[in-house]
């Protein structure tokens, strides 16, 4: 369970983050959006107690990362932006280490270390030097060091940042494999991530949180939310004819695709269809827009 | 104490994973041995003591203690992993306390190390074992009272070679506290009792007193307060600066 309180942080006359408050429950994975320089980093650095708030706090299951600094630490696992690690370690001797300090059993470290190995898929650079490391593994042992406890709350701060495709879908797996019992706060600035792996989505810009909800909520602010879009060549003809349908608010064309904005209320996909067969078009497809995220993302912190 | 123990022996193990601790353990023991053989007259003295070799003690530490001392924390601000160490579940205290222990005995095993020195001239004549041990004890305490200098002024930079420079400008002060080079800056103006308080300061005066065989409580306590002062100011720099 992760409370934030009208967290703010102000650096000299620049205010960073300005009384933010959320809470986060177990099973959540809450996605932190937002351009760069938003404040999302420096909301998770105060979350997870490096940096000191100008007001407000963070509850990490019930303490206070102000009063109770080193209870809160032990619930948290912490992946931060860049990964740091020590260069001069290999990744066993800084698993071992993480491991140590967070106070893991004798007993159990060895096995421990070997399951996030494995599930990370570390096995082929465990003896080298971390600073030895491409980007995507430096990432990966970060990610490592913060699940190594199992902690109740995972704080990622761009944890695909710089991984290959393939890598970034294993994290992502990853991520929401360990969803289930876990508080996850990730941070990220690819929108494609949010619905692969968000349940709830917050969009940040300039400290302030501009929206609060689901994945589909925040889609569904476009403007493109329920549009059709028709692929096809003949795109003047069309949309002449779309412009004229009812229901239909404006139309939009592409080079090789029209898209039809309803009024409100109105639900064109069966009316267009209809009008496709009617006319005869040598359609490639024609299909309603859930929403998209790059569309909402613009409107909302251009207009912040 | 734990994590303290984690975090030193983490940090001592880093001297040993790079070239750093042969090279300067290597530097170390040749100049104590240019120093004493050939600048001290070890042999020419024709006297079965260690005074020639603890002699240049303070000299050396002002050239090789901030070099050991210029990475504590730059070096952490600079690549980031301070964010890690002090988002871990550890206290300042501990981080700051397991950092410097680990390299004030790193700077221990360098001086355990000239104890040949010691074989030599117990082999040559019989010299006087206390003194040669408070003398031993009196250089480990001001090595550490070097690097808690050292400690502070790497929190306040990110760059290694800023911070081994201001160290050794703060540390030459401290040195030559009781010179006039650095009283007569204030003698002209400062009331007596300020001019007596700075001359006091000297690591050197009371290192020279220690290796004299006097093992005094006020010798003592002075390099042990010296040392935990600058550890305190370094731990709220620390504090300031951590997210510059």
């Amino acid at each position: 369970m992760l409370k934030v309180q009208s967290l703010s942080r102000r650096f000299g006359a620049l205010v960073a983050v300005d009384g933010l408050s959320f809470e986060v429950a177990p099973g959540e994975v809450l996605g932190f959006l937002g351009p760069n320089g938003a404040g999302k980093s420096t909301t998770m650095k105060m979350i997870t107690g490096f940096l000191t708030p100008s007001s407000g706090t963070a509850t990490i299951c019930g303490h206070d990362i102000q009063t109770d600094p080193v209870a809160a630490k032990r619930e948290l696992g912490y992946l931060p932006e860049g990964a740091p690690a020590y260069g001069d370690m290999t990744v066993e001797q800084f698993l071992r280490f993480i491991a140590r300090i967070r106070e893991i059993p004798a007993g159990e470290i060895q096995q421990r270390i070997d399951t996030v190995i494995d599930s990370i898929q570390l096995q082929a650079v465990v003896h080298r030097p971390i600073e030895a490391l491409s980007k995507g593994y430096k990432r990966r042992v970060g990610l490592a060091q913060a699940i190594l406890h199992d902690p109740k709350v995972l704080i990622l701060d761009e944890p695909t940042d710089g991984l290959d495709p393939n890598q970034k879908h294993e994290v992502r797996k990853l991520i929401r494999s360990m969803a289930k019992d876990k508080v996850i706060v990730v941070s990220t600035h690819i929108l494609e991530e949010v619905p692969a792996v968000c349940t709830r989505a917050m969009l940040i810009a300039k400290g302030h949180a501009l929206f609060d909800g689901t994945p589909e909520q925040l889609s569904a602010k476009s403007r493109y939310h329920q549009a059709v879009t028709v692929q096809l060549d003949a795109v003047d003809d069309a949309a002449e004819a779309l412009r004229a349908l009812d229901g239909a608010a404006s139309v939009e064309t592409g080079p090789h695709s029209v898209t039809v904005f309803p009024t409100p209320g109105a639900s064109l996909i069966e009316p267009v269809n209809q009008l496709a067969r009617e006319r005869g078009w040598q359609t490639h497809s024609i299909f309603q827009e859930p929403g998209r995220l790059d569309d909402v993302f613009r409107s909302l912190t251009e207009a912040a | 104490m734990h994590q303290v123990k984690t975090l030193f022996q983490r940090e001592l193990a880093a001297y040993f994973a790079t070239p750093l601790a042969v090279v300067f353990i290597v530097i170390y023991l040749a100049l104590t041995g240019v120093f004493t053989f050939y600048l001290g007259n070890f042999y020419e003295r024709g006297q079965a003591d260690l005074q020639p070799f603890f002699g240049f003690h303070p000299w050396l530490y002002l050239l090789l203690v901030p070099a050991i001392a210029m990475r504590l924390w730059a070096e952490e601000r600079k690549s980031g992993t301070i964010e890690l160490l002090l988002t871990l579940p550890v206290t300042m205290w501990q981080a700051v306390l397991g950092k410097f222990l680990a390299a004030w005995v790193f700077l221990g095993i360098a001086l355990a190390l000239t104890v040949p020195m010691w074989i030599t001239v117990a082999y040559l004549g019989d010299p006087d074992h206390g003194v040669i041990i408070a003398s031993y004890i009196g250089s480990w305490l001001m090595a550490g009272a070097y690097l808690s200098v050292g400690a502070c002024i790497s929190a306040l930079t990110k760059n290694q070679v800023i911070a081994f420079v201001a160290t050794l400008v703060v540390c030459l002060a401290f040195t030559l506290a009781g010179f006039p080079l650095v009283l007569d800056a204030f003698s002209g103006w400062a009331p007596v009792g300020l001019v007596e308080l700075v001359s006091s300061l000297s690591f050197l005066s009371h290192f020279q007193a220690i290796s004299k065989g006097v093992l005094a409580a006020n010798d003592l306590v002075y390099f042990l307060v010296v040392i935990a002062a600058w550890l305190v100011a370094g731990a709220m720099l620390i504090d300031l600066k951590k997210a510059e």
